[in-house]
């Protein structure tokens, strides 16, 4: 018998898309909450307080996940432009130009509540230190491609000179991860490494593995939402969109 | 290939020649932010010698990110920069040869100039000579960094505070390696740590900007 194979080509197409966007959203919307209640009523009621930080650890719930998905969404950008690039599809294209915002976001978060918990356990809100600075940075990268894409009228050469420097600035990224062991300064050290024992206790790592999964499900909802803006807003003139916001009227 | 580099360096830095004022302002720019220095900060020679590896590597990023802008923008007014495009030779080695007359036009004065400049800040003579060598080493990873840059924004309106906004975050690395070889040699340090790394980076931009720079110009000239 012959097997149905789904057309995934399908999806590349604006048109096919956006209904399809549609309907995963609130798929993707329910899991955020459901994780991000689990997530936090772990992490500040059943968690127990850090042997040496007391309360103020807590803030790590926030923080690393922030930090991550600021990494994490850069280099999924910057696939998503590479895909653009390579195969020339307007929809990779809207995709990476959807992620930017909410990588500057959590990169913006993650730098907020480092300062935050700077305060407590150096004593400074900020401090020179490699992942600090590489993460401004980082926020730095967000914010020239967002202004390069706006900054361009066209949205085809947007679309592919952002593409370029999202693949540009990509290169920074290893940089970021790696610069821990190569500036060893303030900063502890990762908490989480493969292929070791991770050096938290075990339910501070679930609380914190189920925010992740929580920023992640966040992360996918709200690019999904800004996406189908940005289709409806550059296919407005295509007899689909102007179908569909007849009826929306 | 060879023979188009060499003639794509000879037009531009002829073309540069003849219009000297570009070339001469964004030495001047460099030196006048260098001696602003002391004037905001106060004249103690070792306050001074701490902040002179940051201080001259910035305004040296400045300055270059300062003529960033005129690397491809008259080519792009008069259209030879189409018509360059269209010869059978690889754009990336002309874009290359565009990006080497740059550096030789303003980068190159520059490093010959930083010296000067770090006798004034008290800088010890052996520092001096890895001033030389960073900067020697760094200033043609700023032009290949930003030649990217200069292509992406090529037109746009308000191109030249895009370009610094793009390109600036690209060029930490370069300033940490740069001042840092400095830095250490003043504190009686070896340098040559960072001059290794800074050369690597300029190794990998030399790899890869003249073609990411290529790939610009084709999307912004489309």
């Amino acid at each position: 018998m012959a097997r149905r194979k789904i057309n995934w080509y399908k999806y590349t197409s604006p048109a096919n898309f956006y209904p399809l966007a549609g309907k995963l959203i609130p798929f993707f919307a329910v899991l955020t909450a459901v994780l991000l209640a689990v997530g936090l009523y772990m992490g500040f009621f059943v968690a127990p307080p850090d042997a040496v930080q007391g309360e103020a650890y807590r803030i790590i719930y926030i923080h690393v996940p922030a930090a991550w998905m600021a990494m994490f969404l850069y280099l999924l950008m910057a696939v998503y432009a590479g895909l653009g690039l390579a195969f020339n599809a307007r929809i990779w294209a809207m995709m990476a130009a959807a992620i930017a915002p909410t990588g500057a976001m959590f990169a913006f978060l993650s730098l907020w509540t480092g300062a935050l918990w700077g305060k407590p356990m150096w004593g400074t809100w900020w401090v020179w230190d490699a992942r600090l600075t590489s993460t401004l940075i980082l926020f730095f990268l967000y914010l020239g491609f967002i202004s390069l894409q706006s900054a361009i009228e066209d949205t085809r050469r947007a679309d592919r000179a952002g593409a370029l420097l999202a693949l540009v600035g990509a290169v920074n990224v290893p940089i970021i991860y790696f610069s821990v062991q190569w500036w060893n300064t303030l900063h502890q050290g990762a908490s989480l490494r493969l292929g070791q024992k991770p050096s938290i206790a075990p339910i501070m790592l679930t609380a914190l593995l189920i925010m992740i999964a929580a920023c992640w499900m966040y992360s996918i909802t709200v690019t999904l939402m800004r996406v189908r803006n940005i289709i409806l807003e550059r296919e407005r003139h295509a007899p689909w969109a102007a179908e569909l916001q007849g009826e929306l009227k | 290939m060879l023979a188009t580099l060499r003639w794509v360096i000879q037009r531009d830095a002829t073309l540069a020649w003849r219009g000297r004022a570009g070339v001469l302002s964004t030495l001047f720019f460099f030196v006048i932010v260098v001696s602003l220095f002391p004037l905001g900060v106060g004249p103690e020679l070792n306050v001074l010698r701490t902040i002179a590896p940051g201080v001259v590597w910035v305004a040296a990023l400045l300055a270059s990110m300062l003529s960033l802008e005129r690397m491809f923008s008259h080519d792009y007014a008069d259209g030879s920069l189409e018509q360059l495009m269209l010869t059978p030779q690889p754009l990336s080695v002309v874009v290359l040869g565009k990006i080497v007359a740059h550096w030789l036009v303003t980068g190159a004065p520059l490093v010959l100039m930083a010296p000067v400049l770090g006798l004034q800040f008290g800088v010890p003579p052996g520092a001096l000579l890895t001033l030389l060598a960073s900067l020697l080493l760094g200033t043609p990873a700023l032009s290949l960094i930003g030649a990217v840059g200069a292509a992406l924004t090529l037109g746009l309106r308000g191109g030249g505070v895009l370009v610094s906004l793009l390109v600036l975050p690209l060029c930490i690395p370069v300033l940490i390696f740069g001042a840092g070889a400095v830095e250490a040699s003043i504190t009686g340090a070896s340098a040559e740590s960072h001059l290794s790394l800074l050369g690597a980076v300029l190794v990998l931009a030399l790899l890869f900007a003249p073609w990411a720079t290529a790939a610009a110009l084709r999307i912004s000239m489309e």
